[in-house]
């Protein structure tokens, strides 16, 4: 078989599966949130156990597809016992008050080739900002994968209070890094 | 190879440099570890891994000076088996100045928290993180650190027995100012 016809092939059975498939059901236990602050310039990773929301793609309309996504701040992971104590009280999360964080899209820009640019509503610990984040999509078996990341400025949101508010030791830079699955739940269409 | 009558400038100089360091950055350890966490405390850590990478650095090349040029020679009449420990004690206190800044940068990786020297060069992770092995090698970091104390208190007096009660010349080879005119 010439390349030509394999591409062809690949190609219409490709547009084929995307014809025929949304994606609606967000898969939290295949999906990852994690983040990486620096620490005196050292870097450190973290992550979020529990998280959940609503995602609706058809990749013939990327432009319509929504994304809600709502994480359960008390199951960070940030590098440490210590640390996790920490960013639970009132300088960080304060999660008793707050226990969760939420982005909303409002708007998916396509940037071709898979790529796309989205706008949303981050809101944390009371306060809500614009928030956007490129992210790029691939099909995987059944399944529709997004990923991407983005920075985050933790004091926009009031994370690190007090005697954290200076940037000298904690950045004020956060990288967030997503991977979220979904699969088209079938009768959910 | 004959032994010389004293120590070099270099030796001598990069003994108080390292014997400061240690003492300093041994007691900011103590104090640091039950610090509750505050930015402060994290700033303390990384000064405290900067001063044992930097001590690391100085003692490797204390080493090599060391193994290039001979000590003077012990004052003649010691018992023998003074002879053998202080022989046995400095090997072993180059060991230790070695193993623990080592033990340290192990525990670091192994908990998590890379090295980034001066907050500028990155110091690579022999270790992946690992909650577990990171509680065995803060026990190890501890064990040397106290074993190097209890030696380097030994060290010290030993050098002060040679001057007050002795009499002879060993402390004055490591303070000149102290040679008798």
């Amino acid at each position: 078989m010439n390349t030509l016809l394999k591409s062809a092939l690949l190609l219409a059975l490709l547009t084929g599966a995307a014809h025929a498939v949304e994606y609606n059901t967000l898969r939290p236990e295949q999906s990852r949130m994690t983040f990486v602050y620096k620490q005196m310039n050292v870097p450190l990773e973290g992550s979020f156990k529990r998280f959940n929301g609503q995602i609706i793609f058809d990749p013939a309309k990327p432009t319509l597809a929504k994304a809600m996504i709502e994480i359960d701040l008390a199951s960070i992971d940030a590098g440490s016992d210590e640390a996790n104590d920490e960013v639970a009280g009132k300088l960080w999360f304060n999660t008793k008050q707050f226990p969760s964080a939420r982005f909303v899209s409002t708007s998916i820009k396509s940037l071709g080739n898979n790529r796309f640019e989205v706008a949303g509503k981050m809101s944390i610990k009371g306060r809500t900002h614009d928030a956007s984040t490129p992210a790029t999509f691939h099909p995987e078996g059944a399944n529709g994968v997004f990923e991407g990341s983005f920075v985050l400025k933790r004091a926009d949101y009031g994370l690190g209070e007090g005697m954290w508010a200076d940037f000298g030791t904690v950045a004020n830079e956060v990288q967030i890094k997503f991977r979220l699955v979904a699969s088209s739940a079938a009768g959910k269409k | 190879m004959r032994h010389p009558a004293s120590y070099t400038r270099t030796a001598i100089g990069l003994h108080w440099l390292v014997a400061i360091a240690i003492v300093t950055t041994f007691s900011v350890g103590l104090y640091m570890s039950d610090l509750p966490l505050s930015p402060d405390k994290l700033k303390i850590y990384s000064w405290h891994k900067w001063a044992g990478v930097t001590i690391f650095l100085l003692v490797a090349f204390r080493l090599m000076w060391r193994l290039t040029h001979l000590p003077p020679a012990l004052p003649v009449g010691m018992p023998a088996w003074q002879h053998t420990a202080a022989e046995a004690a400095h090997w072993l206190l180059y060991a230790l100045m070695i193993a623990v800044p080592l033990s340290g940068w192990l525990m670091s990786s192994a908990k998590g928290f890379q090295t980034v020297y001066f907050g500028v060069l990155p110091l690579p992770d022999l270790l992946a993180k690992n909650k577990e092995l990171g509680k065995t090698l803060e026990t190890v970091h501890q064990a040397l650190n106290f074993t190097m104390a209890g030696l380097v208190l030994a060290h010290a007096g030993a050098a002060l027995k040679h001057h007050f009660i002795d009499r002879d010349a060993v402390l004055a080879r490591m303070l000149p100012f102290l040679k008798k005119a």
